[in-house]
């Protein structure tokens, strides 16, 4: 693989961009691989890229049925940040944080990680005294966040109107190392690194079913023929239930419908990333200008990459009070993924109970802060057959009612 | 938008006045029974790709709990019953062999 750099845009400028290659292989797949990997969104392309990384396994095929990202990794509206509640969450969340912080150079791609701090805003004195807890809950476990008055929050973000009078803005919670990282990006860069340890990436190739024998997994079935493997990983978001199902076990989560909206772009104006829970709306300013907007879940259980409209009435209609300036904004796309969410609104990852066969799912609306994270403790779980970061992830914990209850801080999109 | 006809009133309720309440007919566990029971009973979920039977509230309407068949990947409605079952009706079932053949849900199929 040739190194992206200052140098290499120089040389590639003189010989008027010849000498670009392509970031990834697209090969056909194998007979055998040692590890498969199901669903290239970042979720499973970090795991593949930590396989190799941290454990030197590479004889790896990530396996994808649409095109590499094109799931809820590349539907995203990018928010990261780590201020969660429960340790076993902060510890995950911050890890996956710290590792964006280098990730660009890690990858030698840029993924546009910009730490330009998160803020969720307190609109009750529910809420106040809710961050103020999870402040100090942070302060414990070494993360840096805290809690902000309303002035601070209006000088951080002058566009915003903190008087009402339905939701005033009262303080916020506030952690200046979260922001937003470019989503496509960590898909390409993750995949280009996989593909030069010598993973195979393959698109356009559905998973239909799992093979096992004697209670051991021993491969797939895919649309490009079967494939066998002495350990598989699930990583599909959306889709677990079904591949749950083609492994012969059942999961607690359900699939729903979440969506985002983008404004025509404007000049800067907003240069933090602002999250309101109470009315279910979260913004923040792309590089190209676009206000990007997200709102709440669906109700019901959906497959549709199509959520309801009256959810992007609702949030918009919402954020307007607080957000006075953009009543005046076109949007100018609106998409939507569909999110797994699980019974305690925590993700899994974890063995389950086919040999071999590890299952990483349950993300929800709040994945894409956690990839690298994820990605790091699934490589572990598998390789090494256990990870102290995963251990509280487990799917038994449903069982023996050990949950992790972020319902607070993670119920909404973000 | 998905509409709804509410076996009660008869409305062909909008989701905007509609309350979701998840998935239907599933067993209810109480004291004494085993972790496993009150693990399917509280978070393991049939989540199908497919046909679905859920509990819907007509809550800006007449109020009344009912049963909705829907599909979750085609949106299509195939009709709603009342709460007072503990089984999809069998006109209900027929009407979905009719347009979804071999169709399974849990116990059913
Ligand atoms: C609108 C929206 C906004 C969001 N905003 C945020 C945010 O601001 N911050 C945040 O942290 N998170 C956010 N999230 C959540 C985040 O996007 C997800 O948690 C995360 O991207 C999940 O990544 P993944 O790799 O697990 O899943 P995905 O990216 O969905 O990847 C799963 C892949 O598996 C593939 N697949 C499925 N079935 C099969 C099969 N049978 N065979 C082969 N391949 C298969 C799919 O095609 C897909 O590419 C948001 C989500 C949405 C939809
Ligand atoms: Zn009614």
């Amino acid at each position: 693989m040739k190194r992206y750099s200052a140098f290499a845009i120089a040389r590639e400028a003189l010989r008027f961009h010849s000498g670009w290659e392509r970031a990834w292989k697209s090969p056909e797949p194998r007979r055998r691989y040692e590890v498969v990997i199901i669903g290239a969104g970042g979720h499973g392309l970090a795991t593949a890229y930590y396989l190799g990384k941290n454990f030197g396994i590479t004889n790896v095929a990530v396996i994808e049925k649409g095109w590499l990202g094109g799931g809820n990794t590349g539907r995203n509206t990018t928010i990261i940040r780590s201020n969660y509640l429960q340790d076993p969450s902060a510890a995950i969340y911050e890890k996956s944080r710290s590792l964006y912080e280098t990730l660009s150079q890690d990858l030698n791609y840029n993924v546009m990680f910009s730490p330009r701090g998160v803020m969720m805003l307190a609109q009750t004195q529910h809420e106040i005294r809710g961050y103020q807890r999870t402040a100090h809950a942070n302060a414990l476990q070494g993360v840096d966040t805290r809690f902000i008055s309303a002035r601070e929050v209006k000088e951080l973000c002058p566009i915003m109107n903190i008087d009402g009078p339905r939701y005033p803005v009262l303080g916020a919670l506030w952690q200046p190392r979260g922001g937003t990282a470019r989503h496509d990006a960590v898909a390409w860069g993750y995949a280009r690194a996989c593909s030069d340890m010598g993973m195979d990436i393959i698109q356009k190739c559905e998973v239909t079913g799992i093979r096992q024998e004697e209670g051991q997994v021993r491969g797939v079935e895919t649309s490009k023929g079967p494939i066998d493997c002495s350990k598989l990983g699930i990583v599909v978001a959306g889709h677990s239930g079904r591949l749950a199902d083609m492994a012969g076990f059942r999961l607690p989560l359900e699939t729903v419908a979440l969506q985002a909206l983008v404004s025509e772009p404007i000049k800067p104006c907003m240069d933090v990333v602002v999250m309101a829970n109470t009315v279910h709306g979260y913004m923040s300013q792309s590089d190209k200008g676009e206000m990007v907007i997200g709102g709440g879940t669906d109700s019901f259980n959906s497959y549709t990459q199509r959520g309801s409209f009256h959810h992007i009435e609702e949030t918009v209609r919402a954020l307007v009070e607080t957000f006075p300036m953009i009543s005046r904004l076109k949007m100018l796309r609106q998409w939507g993924g569909i999110v797994d969410v699980t019974g305690d609104r925590s993700p899994i990852i974890s063995k389950t109970p086919l040999q071999g066969c590890f299952i990483n799912c349950g993300w929800g609306t709040g994945g894409f802060k956690a990839i690298p994270g994820s990605g790091w403790a699934m490589a572990e779980l598998m390789a090494a057959g256990q990870s102290t970061l995963a251990e509280e992830f487990s799917l038994d914990r449903f069982r023996v009612g050990k949950f992790i209850d972020e319902s607070v801080a993670a119920g909404v999109a973000h | 938008m998905l509409t709804l006809q509410c076996p009660y009133c008869g409305v062909q309720a909008d989701e905007t006045e509609l309350s979701a309440g998840g998935e239907a007919h599933i067993e209810r566990h109480g004291p004494g029974s085993s972790d496993e029971a009150f693990e399917e009973y509280l978070f393991a979920r049939e989540n199908p790709f497919g046909v679905h039977f859920e509990r819907w509230r007509h809550s800006y309407g007449c109020g009344k709990w009912f049963h909705a068949a829907r599909n979750t990947v085609t949106l299509e409605v195939y009709g709603t019953y009342p709460a007072q079952t503990t089984e999809p009706p069998a006109d209900i079932r027929k009407r979905i062999s009719g347009v979804a053949p071999g169709w399974t849900w849990r116990f059913l199929g």
